[in-house]
C-alpha cells in the first residue's frame, strides 16, 4: 500500500521533486494572493459592525488555519519518518517547523491588531489567541530541539517524536483552553461566531486561504530541498550533481569566451 | 553465523565505512582494528542495532536481524564503553539487576565475582572501587552469560596483566564451546588466538585480512 | 561448564520488578534527591503570599493555581534528572539490548519515580493548603487532583527528558518542550478544585484528568522508548 512512497525515500528523487514543484507553488501563490488581497481589501463590502477593520481577516484567518495545518502535516511527516524509517520525512519536519512558526506568529500579530479596535486592548486572553500562543510555544520547542543536536540525523528524529507528541496534545490544548475561557469570561467575545459571511466577503477569503497554502507549500519545498542538500553534502549524488553543474557553467563560460574571440 | 552485508555508516556526514562485508561463524574470533575515530565502536553498535546504519544488513543464522530482533538479542552479549554499572549499587546488586534483564546460564554471582578477583568487595558500592575493579564487575558477566555472540568494545583497557590472561582463557573456553567473539582492541592478539581474523578500518572501507 | 543452549527463562514480570526495586534502592541511598523536590515545592508556595498578599481572600483565590504551578515546577526538577544517570552509565543501552520490551522497562522506572518523588508531593499538600488558607473541605479534591495529575506530568515530562538526555544543556530546553504540554492538566485540575470550592460536582473534570492519565500511560512509554533509542544512536 505504501509502495508509492518508496521512491521518495531516496534523497535525490525528493530533492528533484521539490525543485520541480517549487515554481508551480510560487506562481499559484502569487496569483491567488494578489487577486484575493486586492479583491478583499478594496472591493469586498465592509462589515456593518466592524467597518473596514474586519479586512484583516484576509490575513488572520488564512495564517491561523495553516498554522494548525502545518503542525498537523509536520506531525504526519514525523510519523511517516519514524514508522517507515524514511529519512526525508524526518527532514521535512524541520523544513516545516520554522514556516509554521512564522505563520503562527503572523496569526498572533494580526489577531492582536484586530483586537485593538474590537476590544480596546492589544492582547485579550481569548481562547483562539491563547491556543495560537501555545501553538507557537510548541513550534519553538521543535525548532529548539532540532538545533540543540550536533548530529542532524538524531535531531531530525528527536523533533519528529516531539511533533507527534505535540499533535496528540493540540486538540486537548484547544479544548482545554476553550473550557477555561468559558469558565472565566463567559462566551461573550468570540470573533467569528458562525461563518454567516456574505459571499462577496467569502470569495476573496477563500482565495487568500488557498494562497497562503501555496506560500506554505513553496517555502516547505525550498527548505526541504536545502535540508536534503545540507544533510547529504558529502554523499556521491550531491558531489555528482555539483560537478555536473560546475562543468556546465564552465562550458557555457568557454562558449562565451569563444564567441567573444570570434 | 553472523553475516555483515554491505554495511555503510555515516556519522555527522562523514563516511566511516562503506560496503563492509564479513562473516563470523562458530568458534571464530574477529578483531576490528583501526586508528581512533575510524568507526570501530560504530561498527559494533551498528551490528547490534544501536546505531542506525545507512545501508546494508546484518544476517543472523540466515535471517536479517531487523526481522528477528528479539531472537538475535537473546544470543548477544555486549560490553561497550559504558558498561551499565550503577556506581551507587554494589557489584552484587549490579549483577543481580543485569541478570534479570539478560539470559544467563546460572545466577552464581559469588563465583563470577570470585573469578574476576572481587572477593570481599561484593557488597560495597561501586563508586568506592577503582576503575579497573569497576571494569571487572562488568566483565564478571562473561561468566554468567550464555549467549553465543560476544561483542566487546575494548575489553582489555584498565585491566592488569593477570586479568588479561584470565579474560583470554574465558574467550578460549567460549570459542571451544561454539561461541563467537567480535571485539575491538589495540592489543596484538595474534599470539593468543591462532584462529584470529582481523578487520582493518581505514578512512574508507574495511579490508579483511 | 559452558552450555550455550540452556538458559534460565526471562520473565517480563521479574524484569519489571527488578527495575522497580532497583529504583527504590537507589532512592533509599540518596535521600537528598528525594527531599529536594518537596522542599522546593514548599518554598515556591511560600513565595506567593510574600509576593502578592497574605490577605486570606486573595490566598484562597490564587491558592489552587499556586499549588499546582509549584507542583509542576517541582516535577520539572524530578524529570530533569530522570534518565540522566542511567544514560551516562550505559544502563539505557543495556535496556535497549535486553529482550524485554523497552516500554515495559521505562514503565517500571516511571512507576517507581512516581512513588519516590511525586507521592510525597501529594501527601504534603494538606500543609500547603493550610498555608494558602484553602478551606478544609477542598483539601480532598486538591489531593485527588494531584494524585491523578502528577503521574501525567511525570510521564509527559519524561518524554522531554528522554529527548534531551544526550545533550549537555539542562533544564531550559526541557522546560520549553514540556511546559506547553502541561497546560491542559493545569487547566482541568484547577477548574476541578474551583468546582470543589463552590461545592459543585467535579466528576467531569476528574474523568477528563483520568482519561488523560490513561492516554499518557499508554503513549508515554512508547514515545520515551523511541526517544531513548534515538538518543543512544
Amino acid at each position: 500500500m505504501w509502495k508509492w512512497l518508496h521512491p521518495y525515500a531516496k534523497a535525490e528523487t525528493t530533492y528533484k521533486l521539490c525543485y520541480r514543484l517549487l515554481p508551480y507553488f510560487s506562481w499559484l501563490a502569487v496569483i491567488t494572493l494578489v487577486s484575493g488581497s486586492i479583491w478583499g481589501l478594496f472591493y469586498a463590502p465592509s462589515d456593518y459592525q466592524q467597518g473596514d477593520s474586519f479586512r484583516i481577516i484576509y490575513f488572520h484567518v488564512p495564517t491561523a488555519i495553516w498554522s494548525m495545518g502545518a503542525y498537523t502535516s509536520m506531525a504526519i511527516c514525523g510519523l511517516i519518518g519514524i514508522v517507515w524509517q524514511i529519512r526525508n520525512a524526518e527532514l521535512a519536519v524541520y523544513a516545516i517547523a520554522p514556516v509554521g512558526a512564522a505563520f503562527t506568529f503572523l496569526a498572533l500579530i494580526s489577531g492582536a491588531i484586530w483586537g485593538k479596535p474590537m476590544w480596546g486592548a492589544w492582547w485579550v486572553w481569548d481562547a483562539r489567541l491563547t491556543s495560537e500562543l501555545i501553538l507557537l510555544f510548541l513550534y519553538l520547542g521543535v525548532i529548539a530541539l532540532y538545533n540543540s543536536f550536533e548530529d542532524k540525523r538524531t535531531a531530525a528524529r528527536a523533533s519528529s517524536i516531539l511533533a507527534i507528541v505535540g499533535v496528540i496534545n493540540v486538540p486537548i490544548i484547544h479544548y482545554s483552553v476553550e473550557w477555561w475561557n468559558t469558565l472565566h469570561q463567559g462566551a461573550s467575545i468570540t470573533k467569528l461566531d458562525k461563518p454567516s459571511i456574505s459571499p462577496d466577503m467569502l470569495w476573496p477569503l477563500l482565495l487568500n486561504i488557498s494562497g497562503f497554502l501555496f506560500v506554505l507549500a513553496a517555502l516547505v519545498c525550498l527548505r526541504l530541498a536545502n535540508q536534503i542538500l545540507i544533510n547529504d553534502a558529502r554523499r556521491p549524488w550531491v558531489k555528482a550533481m555539483v560537478s555536473e553543474k560546475t562543468n556546465k557553467a564552465e562550458q557555457s563560460k568557454n562558449k562565451a569566451t569563444l564567441a567573444d574571440k570570434e | 553465523m553472523l553475516e555483515v552485508q554491505g554495511l555503510t555508516c555515516f556519522r555527522q556526514n562523514r563516511c566511516l565505512f562503506a560496503g563492509l562485508n564479513f562473516v563470523l561463524s562458530e568458534h571464530q574470533i574477529c578483531q576490528i582494528e583501526g586508528p581512533n575515530g575510524a568507526g570501530k565502536s560504530t561498527l559494533l553498535r551498528a551490528i547490534l542495532g544501536l546505531f542506525r546504519a545507512d545501508e546494508g544488513q546484518i544476517i543472523w543464522s540466515g535471517k536479517s536481524t531487523t526481522q528477528q530482533a528479539e531472537l538475535f538479542l537473546q544470543q548477544v552479549f555486549f560490553l561497550g564503553h559504558k558498561f551499565a554499572i550503577n556506581s551507587d549499587l554494589t557489584p552484587w546488586q549490579n549483577l543481580e539487576f543485569w541478570s534479570a534483564l539478560n539470559p544467563t546460564q546460572n545466577d552464581d554471582f559469588a563465583s563470577a565475582l570470585t573469578k574476576v578477583g572481587l572477593t570481599g568487595l561484593e557488597h560495597i558500592p561501586c563508586h568506592s572501587l577503582s576503575a579497573g575493579q569497576h571494569r571487572r564487575v562488568a566483565l564478571a558477566r562473561l561468566w554468567l552469560t550464555n549467549t553465543k555472540l560476544w561483542v566487546l568494545d575494548e575489553p582489555f583497557t584498565a585491566i592488569d596483566k593477570s586479568g588479561v590472561q584470565l579474560l583470554q582463557q574465558r574467550f578460549n573456553s567460549h570459542l571451544t564451546s561454539g561461541g563467537m567473539i567480535l571485539l575491538t582492541s589495540h592489543q596484538d592478539l595474534s599470539q593468543e588466538f591462532a584462529q584470529l581474523h582481523t578487520i582493518k578500518l581505514t578512512d574508507n572501507t574495511g579490508e579483511i585480512i | 561448564m559452558n552450555n550455550l543452549s540452556t538458559s534460565k527463562p526471562l520473565s517480563y514480570w521479574s524484569a519489571f520488578k527488578s527495575i522497580f526495586i532497583r529504583e527504590i534502592k537507589l532512592a533509599w541511598q540518596k535521600p537528598t534527591q528525594l527531599v529536594q523536590p518537596v522542599v522546593f515545592f514548599l518554598i515556591v508556595v511560600t513565595l506567593f503570599p510574600l509576593g502578592i498578599s497574605p490577605a486570606p481572600k486573595t490566598l484562597q483565590m490564587i491558592g489552587p493555581g499556586v499549588i499546582w504551578i509549584a507542583a509542576i515546577l517541582a516535577i520539572m526538577l524530578v524529570v530533569e534528572r530522570l534518565f540522566r544517570q542511567d544514560y551516562q552509565e550505559g544502563t539505557i543501552e543495556a535496556w535497549l539490548l535486553s529482550t524485554v520490551p523497552m516500554s515495559l522497562l521505562v514503565g517500571a522506572k516511571l512507576l517507581a519515580a512516581w512513588f519516590i518523588s511525586c507521592s510525597v508531593l501529594v501527601l504534603i499538600t494538606p500543609v500547603l493548603a493550610l498555608l494558602m488558607n484553602i478551606e478544609t473541605h477542598v483539601i480532598p479534591a486538591l489531593m485527588l487532583s494531584l494524585l491523578v495529575g502528577t503521574p501525567i506530568l511525570l510521564f509527559v515530562g519524561a518524554i522531554g527528558n528522554a529527548l534531551t538526555v544526550g545533550l549537555n544543556q539542562g533544564g531550559v530546553l526541557l522546560s520549553l518542550l514540556v511546559l506547553p504540554l502541561y497546560i491542559p492538566v493545569l487547566i482541568f485540575a484547577t477548574s476541578l478544585i474551583e468546582a470543589a470550592t463552590l461545592n459543585m460536582s467535579y466528576t467531569g473534570q476528574m474523568s477528563i484528568l483520568i482519561s488523560m492519565l490513561l492516554v499518557s500511560c499508554f503513549f508515554a512509554p512508547v514515545a520515551i522508548a523511541a526517544a531513548l533509542k534515538n538518543t543512544v544512536n
